[in-house]
């Protein structure tokens, strides 16, 4: 009833988790086994590893957070050694989330990560904490385009690319990653945003600004994902703010075939459970075979 | 496997003006928890992010808490009454207090404001001599608990409204120069931690120190809570919520 198919790959239900939310997933594996999840997407990772930010790295915003931790991670060769084996004892799909502040960068990634072990890629080209790349190469869509072209060449693996929120029109760079030859879409990031504290008069994060993530950011993921589902003919993986399982089904309703929980798991680290188990529920009650189903069922005016 | 406790409040009450002592019926966190360890608290529906706070004191399956109102979500915490239920993560941290057990000797306890309360377990469980700074004497929270279980317990406040005017340096030197520690440990605001970290140094005396930092997760996942330490030659982001909260003080990189 749950299982979906993404660009060839079928995941047990449509529940996954969050790049750099949920790291590489030891840590909630402790509270249920990874395998209830159809897909589990690991922290961003570079080429070499990174420090990341100075702290502070979160603000809390109304039902919300600003986020900054800059990529810290281990490496690619860390992840591929340590990592991978970890995660491969769970019944689940592996995404592995990857950037990049050079397009050299992003090819040599990409061929690391085209011999290794996982089932997905994921193209971030909308992280708004690294000074470099991420972000700087997702908003423009010539841009876009070279840069999936080039990544497409690399690998043979089901390519997503994230997309960036911080854009006046999202359905352009989701055209332009289609048109540069992704396989899946996913969206959103976090949206770039910024707190002071007025009795310092300093930003509460060190790096001063921040992505922002959260149910405060869900109608605008709703919406862009809306928007990219008529734009494009890839599937979608949605997410930003989706912390119960009638989030879920708003956000596939919207047009997305798959969804990933994140920042609902610091409230709740059974988020993605419950999320799923909603889903199911809905389903049954619906009198819907499969999850597929309501995708972009949405009846606008 | 690791879940969220719902536990019932068994008292909420002021200990100064600002400072609260809460207690929670949550034998499965109290069982479990060792000294140095924290709870992560979910404050009500319209803040998103949990508040982390030491475990003061483990008992009976009860867990006793002290905090400061330092903003909404440590006021809504403030206006708990018994019976209500809160919903709790823990105990966390795997950087605990080490207690020496084998050690006759007494360990150096130095707390500075809300650093104060993780101590006392310390306190409780093993000989110990104490330094507490406060601001004031109106902010001495916890001052009978530590009389209670140690016989040396010296206090400094920044006015001077009791003991030594100043900061804790004066009396951990004092202390330092008179006694033979198996190690200090401390928790308290950073500059308080660092000066504490360097005379336990100048002692050849092994210190550690309860580092405190802004949390999402609280379960080592999404790295927002680091503290840089060196390992080696190499630096390193670790995560206070899982590494920590408590480092040994010379693997803590201060900046
Ligand atoms: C491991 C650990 C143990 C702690 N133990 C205690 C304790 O026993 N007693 C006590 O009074 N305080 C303790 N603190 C500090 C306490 O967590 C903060 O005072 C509290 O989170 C402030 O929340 P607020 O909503 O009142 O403030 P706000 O400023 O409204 O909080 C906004 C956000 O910033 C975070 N934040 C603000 N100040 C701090 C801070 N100093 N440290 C961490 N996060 C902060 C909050 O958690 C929240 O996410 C501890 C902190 C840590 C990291
Ligand atoms: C702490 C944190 C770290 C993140 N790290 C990454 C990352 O490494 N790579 C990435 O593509 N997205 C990253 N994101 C963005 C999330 O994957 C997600 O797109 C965004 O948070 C919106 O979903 P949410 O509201 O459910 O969290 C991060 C978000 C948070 C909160
Ligand atoms: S709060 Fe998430 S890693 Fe520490």
């Amino acid at each position: 009833m749950l299982s979906v198919n993404l660009a060839g790959v079928t995941l047990k239900n449509p529940v996954m988790t969050a790049s750099g939310t949920y790291g590489f997933g030891r840590e909630y594996n402790e509270f249920y086994d990874l395998g209830e999840l159809g897909a589990i997407n690991v922290k961003g990772l570079t080429l070499q590893p990174r420090l990341g930010n100075v702290p502070p790295r979160i603000a809390e915003t109304p039902l919300g957070i600003l986020n900054s931790v800059g990529l810290q991670n281990p490496g690619v060769d860390k992840f591929i050694e340590e990592e991978i084996p970890f995660l491969r004892q769970f019944d689940t799909k592996i995404i592995a989330n990857i950037s990049g502040s050079t397009m050299e960068d992003y090819l040599a990634i990409t061929q690391k990560m085209d011999s290794a072990d996982v089932d997905l890629l994921e193209l971030n080209i909308s992280c708004p904490n690294v000074k470099a790349g991420g972000m700087a190469f997702g908003t423009c869509p010539a841009t876009v385009e070279s840069l999936v072209s080039a990544v497409r060449k690399e690998t043979k693996k089901p390519l997503i690319v994230k997309l960036s929120p911080n854009v006046t029109d999202i359905t352009e760079i989701a055209r332009a990653a289609e048109a540069g030859g992704a396989d899946i879409l996913s969206l959103i990031n976090t949206l770039l945003g910024m707190r002071i504290d007025i009795r310092t008069r300093r930003p509460i994060l060190h790096n001063n600004m921040g992505g922002m993530s959260g149910p405060a950011v869900f109608p605008i993921a709703v919406r862009m994902v809306y928007q990219v589902s008529r734009a494009v003919n890839l599937p979608i993986i949605g997410m930003g703010g989706i912390s119960t399982w009638r989030d879920a089904v708003e956000m596939m309703m919207a047009g997305a075939n798959a969804i990933a929980v994140g920042t609902a798991l610091f409230r709740d680290p059974m988020a993605p459970i419950q999320v799923r188990d909603g889903i199911e529920e809905f389903c049954r009650e619906q009198g819907v075979s499969n999850v597929s189903e309501i995708v972009g069922t949405v009846r606008p005016y | 496997m690791a879940e969220t406790n719902l536990c019932a409040v068994l008292s909420c009450r002021a200990l100064t003006k600002t400072h609260f002592e809460l207690c929670l019926d949550a034998p499965a966190i109290a069982n479990a928890a060792v000294p140095g360890q924290f709870v992560h608290i979910a404050c009500g529906h319209s803040h998103l992010l949990r508040r982390p706070i030491s475990i003061c004191e483990t008992k009976d399956g009860f867990l006793r808490l002290v905090f400061e109102i330092r903003g909404e979500g440590t006021e809504w915490l403030s206006r708990r009454k018994a019976g209500d239920v809160l919903d709790v993560l823990g105990p966390l941290g795997k950087g605990v207090f080490p207690l020496f057990p084998e050690d006759p000797r007494p360990v150096l306890l130095v707390g500075g404001g809300v650093g104060v309360p993780p101590l006392l377990s310390v306190a409780r469980a093993r000989p110990a001599h104490v330094v507490l700074g406060y601001r004031n004497e109106a902010a001495m929270i916890l001052y009978r608990d530590f009389l209670a279980s140690s016989d040396t317990v010296m206090i400094a406040t920044d006015d001077g409204s009791v003991g030594t005017h100043g900061t804790v340096a004066d009396p951990v030197s004092r202390l330092l120069e008179q006694n033979d520690y198996c190690a200090v440990l401390a928790c308290g605001p950073k500059p308080m931690l660092r000066a504490v970290a360097d005379l336990a140094k100048g002692k050849n005396i092994p210190c550690f120190v309860s580092m405190e930092e802004r949390m999402g997760c609280g379960v080592g996942a999404c790295l927002v809570c680091v503290c840089k330490t060196k390992h080696g030659d190499h630096e390193h982001n670790s995560r206070v919520c899982m590494d920590g909260p408590v480092f040994s003080a010379d693997q803590v990189v201060w900046e």
